[in-house]
């Protein structure tokens, strides 16, 4: 709910300067030094100001997966979270991942299968994946795990309920989900 | 998004105290509902207590044999925990149905229990909405609108809006407590039914906490023995909110509970309804929907939520 006054007030936070902070980032292993307004994302403290474009941002409403990266270990949505809240985090990117050189599994696998059509979500889903791999290693139950007790095995119906915070405009769906079961199988 | 100042705190009751002290603060915690309701400037906040370094953590065990779920507990840690799996498998259920494995990770148990309505009218501040701005009329309820997403029971002539948490219907069912401090550094304890408000004239209240108050944990009682099984019915198979969800736990006698999701305000249970699952799902429908208004939109709801519980019992 807006207080009535609330324009003025606003006026009144920017004019004392409280509405900046100092955060210090770690991203793809190197610490960054940033001074920022509050309101920016860790989206676009990467995009526009550490110049990371590999991060996409699709609809910045937490609704299409195209700017998950990992932090601390863990994906989430860039999108949806202070960067100011990530003091000392440890943030990886797809530009961390690998390079045209030597390229990480799963970007290999994706270029393998055509997993892709304009490329966009792409970053997204190959962040994503390699985390749910993970994810199901270490026995995260999903919506459509049977046995919460069980140890979890690498299924279609896993794969695709994991991978559902991910859209893609292109419906490269098909082949997405054999390029990560490729790298199931290279682990496996 | 309006610019806003923003501090961290490393202790419930000094997150308390600055939030009911600096004007038009608000805490923040994985920011996954907060964010998305400012950058629409529906949530319009001038300063933003970051909660997350209060070290709440943990999940552990109470002296009455149940857990204590800390606030910051996200989504995935709890529903991964292996004494909810084992024990409290319909929380376990209800968490990874909700939202995507990207928001799971950051969503807290405080936050997702204060998460706003999936009300598109509330989204569009081009509309009237008494929940966004109290007294401006229901748009939901205006001529022509959709309301096919919204509430059947519980509601009022001033909002029809659904409370959309998947994990607070498990913890209906599972009879949790809300613990909170307040400003003045009391802890407070709530069981989940009165701490959640219903509309009535004054939509934007939606639960009972004060000024500045903190949710510090969730408790569980001791586990309850049965099967524990969560059913929500969305548009797509994943990634949705729920039209209707169920959360039951059914002993071998075919005695239980029933939660509902997506048609109230919040989570909808009754006792009488719970005494008649040994007669089937209708005649639990017919107590636990005694009393529903809903719209011609709507009203496939109250067929849905039965068929849904018919089609759990059926599983048993
Ligand atoms: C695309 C999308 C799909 C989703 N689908 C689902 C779904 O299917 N089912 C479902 O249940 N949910 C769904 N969600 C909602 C999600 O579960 C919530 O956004 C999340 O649980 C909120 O938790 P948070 O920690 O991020 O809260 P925040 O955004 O940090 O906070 C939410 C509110 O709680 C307050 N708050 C936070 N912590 C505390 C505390 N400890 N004490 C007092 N106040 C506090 C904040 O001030 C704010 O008002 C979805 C969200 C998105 C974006
Ligand atoms: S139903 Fe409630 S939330 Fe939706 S428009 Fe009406 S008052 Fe607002
Ligand atoms: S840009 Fe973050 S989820 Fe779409
Ligand atoms: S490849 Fe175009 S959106 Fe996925």
């Amino acid at each position: 709910m807006n207080p009535p006054n609330s324009a003025e007030r606003h006026r009144e936070t920017a004019q004392n300067g409280a509405e900046r902070s100092n955060v210090s980032l770690v991203v793809n292993g190197a610490r960054h030094q940033l001074e920022l307004d509050n309101r920016t994302t860790l989206l676009d403290a990467l995009r526009e100001h550490l110049k990371l474009t590999g991060t996409k941002k699709g609809c910045d409403h937490g609704q299409c997966g195209a700017c998950t990266v990992s932090v601390n270990g863990e994906r989430i949505n860039a999108c949806l979270t202070l960067a100011v809240m990530h003091e000392g985090d440890d943030v990886a990117t797809i530009e961390g991942l690998g390079e045209a050189d030597h390229l990480d599994p799963m970007q290999q696998a994706f270029l393998d299968h055509d997993a892709f059509q304009c490329g966009y979500c792409t970053p997204g889903q190959i962040c994503s994946a390699k985390a749910v791999l993970e994810e199901i290693r270490t026995k995260l139950p999903s919506h459509v795990t049977k046995d919460l007790t069980a140890p979890i095995e690498v299924t279609d119906a896993e794969i695709r309920e994991r991978m559902s915070g991910n859209l893609c405009r292109c419906g490269a769906y098909a082949n997405i989900l054999k390029a990560i079961h490729q790298v199931a199988e290279e682990r496996a | 998004m309006r610019a806003f100042s923003y501090e961290r705190v490393s202790n419930p009751a000094q997150a308390a105290a600055r939030a009911a002290e600096v004007p038009g603060a608000k805490f923040i915690a994985g920011g996954t509902n907060l964010l998305d309701l400012m950058k629409h400037e529906i949530e319009t906040p001038l300063h933003l207590v970051d909660v997350t370094g209060t070290g709440l953590n943990a999940i552990t065990e109470t002296s009455n044999g149940g857990l204590r779920v800390g606030a910051l507990v996200s989504n995935s840690a709890l529903a991964a925990d292996h004494r909810i799996r084992r024990d409290y498998a319909v929380l376990s259920r209800a968490l990874v149905s909700g939202a995507s494995g990207q928001l799971r990770n950051k969503a807290t148990t405080g936050g997702n229990l204060l998460q706003r309505t999936r009300c598109p009218y509330f989204y569009d501040t081009g509309m009237p909405c008494n929940k966004r701005s109290p007294g401006a009329g229901c748009a939901a309820l205006g001529k022509g609108a959709s309301s096919r997403g919204l509430g059947v029971i519980g509601t009022s002539e001033a909002c029809i809006a659904t409370h959309p948490s998947d994990m607070a219907v498990a913890l209906r069912v599972l009879d949790a407590e809300v613990e909170t401090v307040t400003s003045s550094g009391e802890t407070r304890r709530k069981p989940l039914d009165a701490f959640y408000q219903l509309p009535g004239d004054t939509p934007e209240v939606e639960n009972t906490l004060e000024a500045g108050e903190m949710i510090t944990a969730v408790e569980l009682p001791a586990p309850v023995e049965g099967h524990h099984a969560y059913f929500k019915v969305r548009d797509r198979a994943s990634y949705a909110f729920a039209l209707v969800s169920v959360a039951l736990i059914q002993t071998p006698e075919g005695k239980g509970r029933v939660a509902l999701g997506g048609v109230a305000p919040k989570p909808w249970r009754r006792d009488d309804a719970d005494a008649a699952l040994p007669q089937g799902a209708s005649a639990v429908m017919s107590q636990l929907l005694d009393g529903a208004r809903p719209t011609q939109d709507n009203a496939y709801k109250l067929t849905l939520a039965e068929r849904t519980l018919a089609a759990l019992l059926a599983q048993e």
